[in-house]
């Protein structure tokens, strides 16, 4: 076909302007002069133009004033100028457009026409741009085409209707009897174009799924002949016989066999001869072969295709080709969950993906290594991930971390063990690891009171040699803040001790308090650190204080409001139990609700009425739901007692800051107030919501009045009171308050 | 299905733009962009498929073109890089020996070429020579057409 000589001219031009100043200029020339054209009479130019403005708006610049131009030259008698018209249409006009909706008229007059070219030319473009309205408009027309037309015409059709289909799911009831019929035919293209058809029509409609496994039969039949016929030149492509055509049939045998015994055992021996008689050297081979394979493993086989399914994957992943390595890796990620010893078996092949140049493969092969980990091969696929880890690429790093995480929680052989992975992995990629590690690992570490001096020396040695990882940097800090006098003993089994002084310590958290690298949560931990230690040693107080009181008029509201705090501590006790250790903290990671009733004492109460004082209150962390393994641990825990209490209990003046953490362990601490909890377990455990009642009594000689229970709780669960019974709590355990307390954890936080 | 195929240069000019599903001009613009950046930035010998929002993206470079294909999730990546194959083979039929200038200056050719060979996303024809002898005859109605024109135009 002779070249369109305007249209190279324009792009000779425009390809040769040297900058794109000089460019544009060429094209806003052109596009005036296309302009002018487009508003002159008839002429013989009329698709030069209209192609000379479509190759403009393929460089990016603006060619809406084409649109009409587009239906006009659509609306031609003559075959050149409706060519470029429909494709000027395809280009540049959409469903979005008010203009596509002119064309509906003329797209049904194309589709009518005797030239089969350019009834072709209207299926391709409704095909392609067509809204739901020409939908609608033309369906019959595409229903009449699809029965009585050659077999060229029959294909697009074919393919129309599958985008009708999309575009307006109900008219699919229109086709499935042509389609039906369609199957039938000997042209390739038709065969094609229905079982394309039919696949759509049976993943939208499920009734139509069930109708359509009638023709599992012929599909196993139009299988056997493409793979069993000879050598033909048509079809042909390196020795498998028309292999688009096979893969869409295994699709559609893959979508009629799935959760049916009956299709599946009607197509098991042809996949069984497919899987063995596919040449694999080629890509085209191994195409058809993967198809194969996911049909395979997404239907009702039998165990022995099953197995050759899994080895043939196998031999994909010892394939040089990366591609091949690839999609075997996607497939093995597919059934990690149902045939996970299968895969197993692949292990090694697999982490040594791990180390492939390829970013893809890369991908995969940590997926499909992270789904592998298991009890019995934790420590050698940590090593490998580990070592992964310092050369991954960055976008795949806080992947990384979070996986190790995950697979250490649930397979850790030894606490130490854990505790080493999660430091080895805060310091290599510490700046990528999620927000929860860090109260993780704190509690992990408070959990493992034996290494708690191993701990506190592998962290001081990670600080001493890097305070920009935060996470890492948060860590240490509280650590050497709870521990610290674990460090100053010079002691240690597990590991060198460090030979440190208290001028030491304090002058790694004052580094790490002063340096731009450290944001402010980090400060935060570095100052709270400071303040802990002060209880830990002997020498340095003054220097904490001085310290501590430099922080008050810190520009971070946070680290002032600390600061001052702490220093308020300082004037006003001696001994602030309230820095004490940290007992041991029971977080269920599945689910949990962290309970705190925590309870302001009244240190405020020195300007209460001496009756008042008497009562020293208790402030206690409570963690009510251990969780399902560990047995509820009730505590009591006191509401605030508001009204005068006659007293006869000695008066604890400035009473203390209590331990906030004073212990699990129900110790009554005032005489005589008890409490119970109860809850039900499996309600818990099903609905996220528990109903916790409380039951108070009063054993003591006199009566308490006024007694209300307050209550917090973290912003992800509910909380409802409702009513107690009274507030009253008589003397002597005669009678007893019950409140019902809902909490309500919807979203299961943890 | 496939939802869109794009052929750049090396350079990153785009050379062909065909799009399954309606979109935007901005969305178009910003996935020719991202297409564009990942794709010039792979390594030579690396793995042909990427994974991209929901889509699967198969690349393949041929001289200085790359073929870039984005299918949907469900698609086989392998048959992809075979229907690039195949595409390829249709325009080197058809233009003989077909470079990239050869797509630059008649890249309406190429999109009829590719309007024979794939229609709504899927596979029309699966024979090569059908598709040849469609392109040769709309061609030949072409220049019918034409000289038609010529002629009355010349002899009133």
């Amino acid at each position: 076909m002779s070249p369109s000589v305007p249209l190279q001219e324009m792009i000779r031009a425009i390809r040769s302007a040297r900058t794109q100043c000089e460019e544009r200029g060429v094209i806003q020339r052109e596009c005036a002069a296309i302009r002018a054209q487009f508003r002159q009479a008839d002429n013989g130019g009329r698709s030069h133009n209209l192609a000379k403005l479509l190759y403009v708006h393929m460089l990016g610049y603006p060619a809406h004033f084409g649109q009409m131009e587009c239906v006009r030259m659509i609306a031609s008698p003559r075959y050149s100028e409706k060519r470029v018209g429909y494709l000027g249409a395809m280009m540049l006009l959409d469903e979005k457009q008010d203009a596509s909706l002119l064309i509906t008229n003329s797209i049904k007059n194309d589709l009518s026409n005797s030239n089969q070219y350019i009834q072709s030319l209207a299926l391709c473009t409704l095909a392609c741009m067509g809204s739901a309205e020409m939908c609608r408009d033309l369906a019959p027309e595409i229903d009449r085409l699809l029965r009585a037309s050659n077999s060229y015409i029959k294909k697009k059709a074919a393919l129309c209707a599958v985008h009708i289909v999309r575009k307006v799911h109900d008219l699919g009831e229109l086709f499935t009897k042509a389609a039906r019929s369609l199957l039938t035919e000997k042209n390739h293209g038709v065969v094609h174009g229905a079982v394309v058809l039919i696949t759509e029509l049976c993943e939208r409609n499920s009734e139509t799924l069930e109708r359509f496994r009638k023709t599992v039969p012929d599909l196993v039949q139009i299988m056997k002949g493409l793979v069993i016929s000879g050598y033909s030149p048509d079809h042909d492509v390196a020795g498998i016989s028309d292999p688009f055509l096979q893969v869409r049939i295994l699709r559609l045998l893959r979508i009629l066999g799935r959760n049916n015994e009956a299709a599946s055992d009607a197509m098991n021996d042809l996949l069984a001869q497919v899987a063995t008689n596919t040449d694999s050297t080629k890509t085209v081979g191994n195409a058809v072969l993967y198809e194969t394979v996911l049909t395979v493993l997404d239907i009702k086989s039998e165990s022995g295709l099953r197995v050759l399914a899994v080895n043939i994957l196998g031999r994909f992943l010892l394939n040089n080709d990366r591609n091949i390595r690839y999609i075997a890796m996607t497939s093995l990620q597919k059934i990690v969950g149902t045939d996970h010893n299968a895969v197993q078996r692949h292990r090694g092949t697999i982490v040594d993906c791990l180390k492939d140049q390829d970013a893809s493969v890369k991908r995969r092969a940590l997926e499909l290594s992270l789904a592998l980990v298991s009890a019995s091969n934790i420590r050698s696929m940590m090593k490998e991930l580990l070592s992964f880890l310092s050369s991954c690429p960055p976008e795949l790093r806080s992947q990384t971390a979070s996986g190790i995480f995950n697979a250490a929680e649930r397979y850790a052989p030894s606490q130490r063990w854990h505790i080493d992975t999660i430091l080895h992995v805060l310091t290599t990629a510490g700046g990528d690891v999620r927000d929860e590690t860090v109260p993780n690992l704190i509690q992990l570490i408070t959990n493992t009171s034996e290494l708690h001096c191993y701990t506190v020396h592998k962290l001081y040695r990670a600080l001493l040699s890097d305070i920009s990882q935060q996470p890492l940097v948060q860590v240490a800090c509280w650590c050497i803040g709870e521990y610290g006098d674990l460090l100053l003993t010079g002691e240690c089994q597990e590991t060198e001790p460090v030979q440190v002084t208290e001028d030491y310590v304090l002058d790694v958290l004052e580094t790490v308090l002063q340096s731009h690298m450290s944001s402010p949560s980090t400060r935060g931990f570095a100052l709270t650190a400071t303040m802990k230690l002060s209880t830990r040693i002997t020498e340095n107080v003054d220097r904490i204080r001085s310290i501590v009181s430099i922080y008050g008029s810190c520009i971070d509201v946070e680290l002032q409001q600390r600061a001052v705090e702490y220093n308020a501590l300082f004037k006003k006790y001696d001994h602030m139990s309230i820095l004490d250790i940290f007992p041991e903290l029971f977080l269920d990671k599945v689910y949990s609700v962290k309970l705190s009733f925590a309870y302001n004492n009244n240190v405020q109460s020195a300007g209460l009425s001496p009756p008042l004082c008497g009562v020293s209150q208790v402030c206690d962390l409570l963690d009510l739901l251990g969780g399902s393994e560990q047995p509820l641990q009730p505590s009591p825990a006191l509401g605030s007692a508001a009204p005068p209490i006659p007293v006869s209990a000695p008066n604890t003046v400035g009473g203390d800051l209590l331990d906030l953490l004073g212990g699990l362990e129900p110790t009554p601490i005032t005489p005589g107030l008890t409490f119970t909890y109860t809850h039900n377990e499996l309600q818990k455990q099903e609905t996220g919501r528990l109903t916790v009642t409380l039951t108070a009594s009063n054993s003591t000689e006199s009566d308490i009045r006024g007694f209300t229970l307050q209550a917090a709780v973290p912003k992800s669960v509910q909380l409802h009171m409702k009513a107690p019974s009274g507030d009253s709590l008589p003397a002597r355990g005669t009678a007893k308050v019950t409140q019902m307390v809902v909490l309500n954890n919807p979203n299961k936080v943890v | 299905m496939m939802r869109f195929m794009l052929l750049f240069s090396r350079q990153g000019k785009l050379r062909l733009q065909k799009w399954f599903t309606s979109m935007s001009e901005r969305e178009k613009k910003k996935i020719i962009r991202d297409m564009t950046t990942m794709v010039l930035a792979r390594q030579p010998r690396s793995c042909n498929f990427m994974q991209w929002k929901d889509l699967k993206i198969v690349y393949k470079r041929y001289a200085s073109l790359y073929f870039c294909l984005g299918v949907e999730s469900q698609e086989n990546e392998l048959l992809a890089l075979e229907i690039i194959h195949r595409y390829v083979e249709l325009l080197d039929k058809y233009f003989g020996n077909v470079c990239e200038l050869d797509i630059i200056f008649n890249f309406e050719k190429a999109y009829f070429i590719l309007d024979e060979f794939l229609m709504g996303g899927e596979i029309q024809e699966t024979s090569k020579q059908i598709v040849n002898r469609s392109i040769e005859a709309s061609d030949m109605l072409q220049e019918d057409d034409i000289s038609e024109w010529y002629e009355v135009e010349l002899f009133g």
